[in-house]
């Protein structure tokens, strides 16, 4: 039987994001990108894009410097 | 549908920082929450306060955080160990504190091999003040006050206080990290986790250094600067173990 693929749903919290950008810079599959509209801060934060894959390879929340992104396994 | 990253337990929830974005210090302190969760030493963990950009970390840290007068960070650290042994004590410094004003205390308290850690940020400037010259700024590097670039002739050489500290007998662990990226981050919550660990044992003083970005002040980007890290800052500061003496301690049994 073939191994099933993991899947991850990626979610931000878009209300404390700075829209620093270091999580869609070190994403490798492109999941992460600045949203169309500002936050309170008057950022534009990271938001998932919908039709990519997340890898679950963690690195946007190691380089997060503000705790703003989530990680669900399923 | 499990959440993998969970929120730390020591940090606080819900509130965000007044760091700029892309600073270190949210990385860092992050980091070092996740390594008091870890080793399960929260509940009686000390963090002493700089005075600097992360003079407000108590608003964020859910645990004890005491404030120290400006480099007297590893001082009042001292006092505070000393007075109660068991206590898990951590003093977090900037550049500008530990390697400017607080030379003399950091370097006599870590001769003395305080049983303390120290996460020591350099960000090569003075990031609260608005970017000013530190001790650590690079040769050649433009700042408010260096509007040329550091000359050596006029303002010195870079200081390299942990290579400094990592030759004194109670120096028992010293690492130099950078925040140059996943891996960087890691690496720096290994060094975290051993430094951490040393105190623990009651080995004496451990000191990591952590190569922080600053995009505000090195008029970077967020991206830009942890490239400028991977690619500038760890010429003048190569990553790496500095001094490891935790085996022969405790062979030795020096313990404080």
């Amino acid at each position: 039987m073939a191994k099933t693929k993991n899947t991850y749903t990626v979610t931000t919290r878009s209300e404390s994001c700075k829209g620093c950008g270091l999580c869609i810079e070190y994403c490798k599959s492109g999941k992460l990108a600045f949203s169309k509209k500002l936050n309170k801060m008057g950022y534009f934060y990271a938001e998932p894009v919908q039709d990519k894959e997340c890898t679950g390879c963690m690195s946007c929340t190691l380089v997060c410097p503000d705790l703003v992104i989530e990680v669900y396994d399923g | 549908m499990n959440l993998k990253n969970k929120w730390p337990e020591y940090y606080k929830k819900d509130v965000i920082s007044h760091y700029c974005p892309g600073c270190g210090h949210g990385i860092a302190h992050r980091l070092v929450s996740e390594v008091l969760e870890d080793l399960d030493i929260g509940g009686k963990a000390v963090l002493v306060n700089p005075a600097g950009c992360a003079v407000l970390a108590y608003l964020y840290f859910d645990f004890d955080v005491l404030e120290s007068a400006h480099g007297r960070g590893t001082a009042m650290a001292t006092g505070i160990k000393r007075a109660n042994p068991d206590l898990f004590v951590i003093s977090y410094q900037g550049d500008g504190d530990l390697a400017a004003i607080g030379t003399a205390e950091t370097i006599h308290s870590a001769n003395r091999g305080e049983n303390i850690t120290v996460i020591f940020i350099n960000n090569a400037v003075y990031g609260m003040t608005g970017g000013q010259m530190a001790p650590t700024t690079l040769l050649g590097q433009k700042t408010t006050t260096s509007v040329a670039g550091r000359n050596p002739a006029f303002e010195g050489y870079p200081l390299h206080i942990t290579d400094l500290l990592a030759t004194l007998p109670g120096v028992v662990y010293a690492e130099r990290t950078a925040l140059d990226g996943p891996a960087g981050i890691v690496k720096t919550k290994k060094a975290i986790t051993n430094a951490f660990q040393s105190q623990i044992d009651g080995l004496g003083y451990s000191i990591i250094e952590i190569l922080s970005p600053c995009p505000t002040n090195w008029k970077k980007s967020p991206v830009d600067s942890f490239k400028w890290i991977k690619e500038e800052m760890t010429k003048e500061f190569p990553v790496g173990v500095l001094t490891d003496k935790r085996k022969k301690y405790k062979e030795e049994k020096i313990a404080v």
